[in-house]
């Protein structure tokens, strides 16, 4: 029941549409400037590269299983079922490892405010919610941009490729890396020239560190029956030796003994 | 010694006055403009220094306590005191130091009431609160002692084995956790550094700095107040250092190999050098001084091995969190002014409260019986700032 988006990056025109369908739903600043700026930021969720006559875009990746949600302490952003990956920032206290744990480094801060918020794609939310696209599905002219559930559209990708072998590179990025994304890309040319990681993980990422915090609830009460044991043998030792040994009984404390 | 001093009083004065511009810079103007951090690099010194080698050099509190109170080794009985103060000073000034670091100080009790157990962060926050409430408590003796107040002493007392277990419960906990902070990022984090057993490595550095922490505060100690510990006990802490870190150097060496990074080593790169820093001063360069007996036998070798130790040690946790992140990152992070400025003044804070609190409640052994005089509502300021550089 997951939803999620594939861009084809043959399909595209380049015409920037979907940037300015961002900025409109998500009520930021969108002018020539902005539009010339090749890098997400807090101002800019989504990025429209162009090199030559290929292009590619940006956004934040909404992965199956996210770093981001596993990391962050008060539960501020969360994969919602549906599909987004959504923040809500009056839980947020601004630790900023959701924009370390990333892989694909999306989450932005607002640097230059008294009392920042982290700022991402967070594939639109409210109108997946009720049914509708996202923004930048709703408004791509060529369909380059694709809205729809995951599954499916999994399966036209693999398709698409079927049909054309010679027009994409043989990968589907966000099948499987970091666990897999609900934003699905296809290209012509590698996606590293666009700056997309190729050596990405094909493991989810909280296993890395949940797998070492599952251990806690054993290790708590073991830990403290090894020490408490541990106490009790060095102290009985020291009452044995007390009642034992006659000099010993005079100055037990003091005593200084082999370890 | 007049001199001295005051000279230690100037660089006190200096420290807080930049720091408290750089304070009001920090809450008035936001991180943006008080830090050089970016969305390229979002944790600077104020985390990688402050935060890591905080709660790094604070290890000692519960490895003295468990030596001493678990294992039962009443040799090292008199140092615990002075070690304890120093734990809680420091996570006391790492809270502190969070408090700049977070863009949202004011929501840092968040994690009491919003939970993920899924993150690292949160375990993390919840030990460093816990285990500070305990250092305070193991502290409170201390306290309790000075005003004579017999009752509350009773209850501290009789609930101090239990509060010593879960001091060390904690701080395994913490201390490996502040390493598996960084197991989220396989990429991004240079193949130095980044091991699955990060943890590992992060709780068995704590224990090599905790006791070096102790050899060292004890010479401190020695030239400042003319107290020291006993030959022997430096000599035993010196034992254990040497098992600590070559249990260290084994493992790491064993998870270099396994990684296959072991090529990296003789690359030249950026990275390269600061990693040949880190294990120059954190392994090779204190073991081969231990291993000379003129050196181990001697105040001044222990205390040169244990600075070695430390500054190492500090070295590996920058490059975890600093160096290791520069190259995924695509740029050098060189702290600003603000941000050292602020770090300066927290570190100045500790100092001026270890010298204050050795002056002022029976932290050393010998201290216990010529303590009577001081008047101290009159005398309080001057006397902070002349124990200010201690």
């Amino acid at each position: 029941m997951s939803r999620a988006l594939l861009y084809d990056a043959t399909v595209c025109i380049g015409c920037k549409q979907c940037e300015g369908a961002c900025a409109t739903q998500n009520k930021l600043p969108y002018n020539d400037t902005v539009a010339a700026e090749e890098v997400q930021s807090e101002h800019k969720f989504t990025v429209l590269l162009t090199k030559g006559d290929k292009f590619m875009r940006r956004l934040c990746m909404n992965c199956q299983d996210p770093a981001c949600a596993s990391v962050c302490p008060v539960g501020a952003l969360r994969k919602t079922a549906a599909g987004p990956v959504i923040y809500e920032e009056n839980r947020c206290m601004g630790c900023r490892y959701c924009m370390l744990a990333c892989p694909f480094s999306v989450p932005k801060y607002e640097w230059n405010k008294l009392l920042p918020r982290v700022q991402k794609c967070t594939m639109c939310p409210d109108r997946v919610a009720a049914g509708k696209p996202t923004a930048c599905a709703e408004i791509c002219p060529t369909g380059a941009t694709k809205f729809g559930e995951r599954d499916e559209l999994l399966a036209e990708a693999q398709q698409r490729i079927r049909d054309n072998p010679g027009q994409y590179v043989p990968h589907i990025y966000g099948l499987s890396e970091v666990g897999g994304t609900s934003v699905l890309l296809l290209s012509s040319v590698p996606f590293e020239q666009f700056g997309y990681r190729a050596d990405l993980t094909r493991d989810a990422l909280p296993m890395y560190t949940y797998r070492v915090l599952s251990r806690i609830p054993d290790f708590v009460p073991l830990g403290g029956m090894v020490l408490g044991g541990i106490w009790w043998i060095t102290h009985r030792r020291e009452e044995v030796a007390a009642v034992e040994g006659p000099q010993a009984q005079k100055t037990p404390g003091k005593k200084e003994r082999e370890q | 010694m007049k001199m001295k001093l005051t000279f230690w009083k100037l660089v006190l004065f200096a420290l807080l006055a930049v720091g408290f511009y750089s304070t009001v810079v920090r809450f008035t103007q936001g991180l943006g403009r008080s830090t050089n951090l970016n969305d390229q690099f979002p944790w600077g010194i104020w985390i990688g220094f402050d935060v890591l080698c905080g709660v790094m050099l604070a290890a000692g509190g519960f490895t003295l306590t468990a030596a001493v109170h678990i294992f039962n080794i009443k040799r090292l009985h008199p140092i615990v005191r002075p070690t304890i103060l120093t734990a809680f000073l420091g996570y006391v000034l790492v809270c502190i130091a969070l408090m700049y670091d977070l863009g949202r100080p004011y929501r840092i009790w968040h994690p009491l009431i919003m939970r993920n157990p899924h993150s690292v962060m949160f375990e993390v926050a919840y030990c460093v609160m816990l285990y500070t409430t305990v250092l305070s408590l193991e502290f409170s003796p201390i306290v309790l002692e000075r005003f004579n107040l017999q009752k509350p002493l009773k209850i501290v007392r009789a609930a101090l084995i239990p509060l010593v277990i879960l001091g060390v419960i904690l701080s395994t906990l913490h201390q490996s956790s502040l390493g598996t902070v960084y197991l989220i990022m396989p990429e991004k984090l240079h193949p130095f550094w980044y091991s699955p057993l990060l943890p590992v490595f992060f709780f068995i550095s704590a224990i090599a700095v905790g006791l070096a922490m102790t050899i060292f505060e004890s010479s401190m100690s020695s030239k400042h107040f003319g107290r020291q510990l006993e030959l022997p006990i430096l000599q035993e802490l010196g034992r254990v250092l040497v098992v600590v870190l070559c249990i260290y150097g084994i493992l790491r060496f064993e998870d270099l190999l396994h990684r296959g990074v072991l090529k990296l080593m003789l690359h030249p790169a950026y990275e390269m050098y600061l990693f040949w820093v880190e294990i120059a001063l954190s392994l090779i360069a204190p073991l081969l001084l231990l291993s000379q007996k003129k050196v181990r036998s001697t105040a001044q070798g222990l205390y040169l091995a244990a600075v070695l130790v430390v500054l190492g040690f500090i070295t590996n946790r920058l490059n975890v969190s600093i160096t290791g992140q520069e190259s995924s990152a695509g740029m050098h992070y060189m702290p600003k002014w603000t941000e050292i400025a602020v770090s300066g003044a927290i570190i100045a804070v500790g100092f001026a409260l270890f010298g204050l609190a050795t002056k002022y409640l029976p932290i050393f052994p010998e201290e216990q019986a010529p303590h009577t005089k001081p008047a101290m509502p009159v005398v309080g300021e001057a006397s902070l700032l002349g124990h200010a550089g201690d």
